[in-house]
């Protein structure tokens, strides 16, 4: 389900790092939970993230929610598949419908996040949560 | 809903169960420099006799029998009888936003009707369920032109209404939001050589009102061009609406937030009004306030549902796109019945009326010596006179035969001194244009 290569945040967005760029979007747990994605707003190309902080909104039938970054970095491309077909983050969240790409400003940065496993862990401990 | 007050030994309890001795200690947490040590000094209560006395003393304080000149934001216009026996209806008669769709169907297909036709008057692509008024639905388009755009200054001109600005200014002042107003030109327009391609370039908006604070038709296609040629919006704003019923609409705008008073609703006492936000399409999930859309319902029959509330202060607290978190759903639907008696002939008819009449006393009023029109703009119902003696002191004349006149334009305007802003709506009868014209003639006949 959650693919390997992959560091994922407690606030349920993955980054994929390739030579110092990790692309970024929102878990399968995440789409799951927010219900049919309706509209996408992300920043802008050159626009500085900053680690925790929040990137843009995927909004919902049910609700806003903000995209923090897992890193901080400028952002070298915005997926605009998602301005016309936003539901793409329900059937491809991990693939396909990818939200930014960010120079990272420090690769470290990536360490302490998830792995597959853990995140996989934390997920199911979330979901006993609420069904308890 | 019932308002039966709290008795003392209620109130007990309720400190009780939160664990406060009493008052006092409920209240501790607020700074002292903030709390009122003294009781506010206001009169005792009324029996219900006194009261009802009290307010027929205050009617009858009111300006009856008065032919008034004053535009300037407040509009007189025809209003129906129709119009009022509508929405005194139960049914209608609550300002409150219904969220219940179940039970809100009525409601709801009014304030879409409403939306509707702000969207088709404006030339926008959707407008929105009402705001409070013109005012703050301008400071709103303002706030929603920043968040677009990502820029922190707008060029604001000068001729749109002073107290919108001081509105603006207000939310402005805590929001990081600079303003800088462009002047007039001697037409009366924007003065169009003050808006640089660089200062534009560094805002998110520039904005401007048509008809303008003057009376004057603004040339929205060319502003257009320039504001969008260096990556800002441009943000119209209208305070007499019935302007519509045959100015061009600003369709070029990105923006366009109205004052709807005009459309049936009583100058009151300077309110409550109205306020539209019209925009385009794209730019919808950026626009605050309600919004009644259309849908089909398990049935598959046609509905209507407030929509794109995700965005609003009751779900996204303090992220929402805006924190009115109401509207004037009861003057939306007088403006919405208004609109549908006049149909599309009858506003174009008031609208025509409005020019033909202002015209008309421009005319006779430019005929008395000393007397003459400021600014050369085109003008709808309203434009500024230059008078060769001060204006209060003329309508200190006027008032003594019941004329209430124009504007002191320099009020507002300080270089504008003996300048005064007149209204002329459908409402006014020629004789009253005459009888106005014939008392100033008089009273600058007559030595100071």
């Amino acid at each position: 389900m959650y693919p390997a290569d992959y560091r994922y945040t407690e606030e349920h967005e993955w980054i994929k790092v390739d030579s110092g760029v990790g692309t970024v979007g929102i878990t399968d747990y995440a789409q799951n939970e927010l219900g049919d994605v309706v509209f996408v707003e992300l920043p802008k190309v050159g626009a500085q993230l900053k680690t925790g902080q929040s990137f843009g909104t995927v909004e919902s039938v049910k609700a806003v929610s903000e995209i923090f970054s897992p890193v901080s970095g400028e952002v070298l491309e915005i997926n605009s598949l998602l301005v016309d077909s936003p539901e793409k983050i329900n059937s491809d969240p991990h693939g396909a419908a990818w939200l930014v790409k960010v120079k990272l400003a420090d690769p470290r940065e990536i360490d302490p996040l998830m792995d597959a496993a853990a995140y996989q862990k934390f997920t199911a401990e979330k979901a006993q949560e609420h069904s308890a | 809903m019932r308002y039966l007050p709290k008795s003392p030994s209620e109130r007990q309890e309720m400190l009780a169960a939160i664990g406060a001795d009493n008052i006092e200690e409920l209240f501790q947490t607020i700074p002292g420099k903030f709390r009122l040590r003294e009781k506010l000094p206001l009169p005792g209560p009324l029996s219900e006799m006194e009261i009802i006395d009290y307010f027929k003393d205050r009617a009858s304080e009111t300006a009856r029998d008065y032919t008034s000149f004053l535009g300037a934001g407040v509009y007189q216009h025809l209003r129906s009888v129709v119009t009022e026996a509508i929405v005194q209806r139960g049914e209608f008669l609550t300002s409150y936003t219904p969220y219940q769709a179940e039970i809100s169907q009525g409601t709801l297909t009014a304030i879409f009707e409403f939306q509707t036709l702000m969207a088709q008057l404006t030339g926008q692509e959707v407008a929105n369920a009402s705001m409070y008024d013109g005012s703050t639905a301008l400071t709103e388009a303002v706030l929603m032109a920043q968040r677009i755009t990502g820029r922190d200054k707008v060029l604001v001109a000068r001729t749109v209404h002073p107290e919108y600005r001081q509105v603006l200014a207000t939310y402005a002042k805590n929001l990081g939001l600079e303003i800088e107003e462009i002047n007039y030109a001697a037409s009366g327009h924007l003065d169009r050589d003050a808006l640089s391609p660089e200062k534009i370039a560094a805002s998110a908006a520039v904005v401007v009102q048509s008809p303008n604070f003057f009376g004057v038709l603004e040339h929205i296609p060319a502003l257009a061009d320039s504001a969008h040629s260096s990556g800002a919006l441009l943000v119209t704003t209208i305070a007499e609406a019935v302007s519509l019923g045959i100015v061009r609409p600003p369709i070029e705008a990105d923006i366009v937030a109205m004052e709807g008073q005009s459309f049936g609703v009583a100058p009151s006492y300077g309110g409550p009004f109205v306020g539209v936000i019209a925009t385009r399409d794209k730019f919808v999930r950026q626009m605050p306030g309600r919004l009644a859309g259309q849908t089909t319902d398990a049935a598959g029959q046609r509905g209507f549902v407030l929509t794109l509330a995700t965005r609003e202060q009751h779900i996204r607290r303090e992220k929402a796109t805006s924190n009115i978190c109401t509207n004037e759903a009861l003057f939306a639907l007088v403006a919405t019945v208004h609109l549908c008696l006049l149909g599309k002939e009858g506003l174009r008819e008031m609208a025509l009326q409005n020019i033909a009449k202002a015209q008309f006393a421009l005319a006779e009023l430019a005929k008395i010596p000393g007397v003459r029109r400021t600014f050369s703009g085109r003008f709808f119902n309203e434009f500024v006179v230059e008078f060769p003696r001060s204006v209060k002191l003329i309508n200190s004349a006027l008032l003594r035969e019941k004329i209430i006149g124009p504007l002191a334009v320099g009020m507002h305007y300080p270089e504008l001194s003996k300048r005064g802003l007149l209204c002329v709506t459908e409402t006014m009868p020629r004789r009253e244009i005459e009888r106005l014209v014939a008392a100033i003639r008089r009273i600058l006949e007559t030595p100071v």
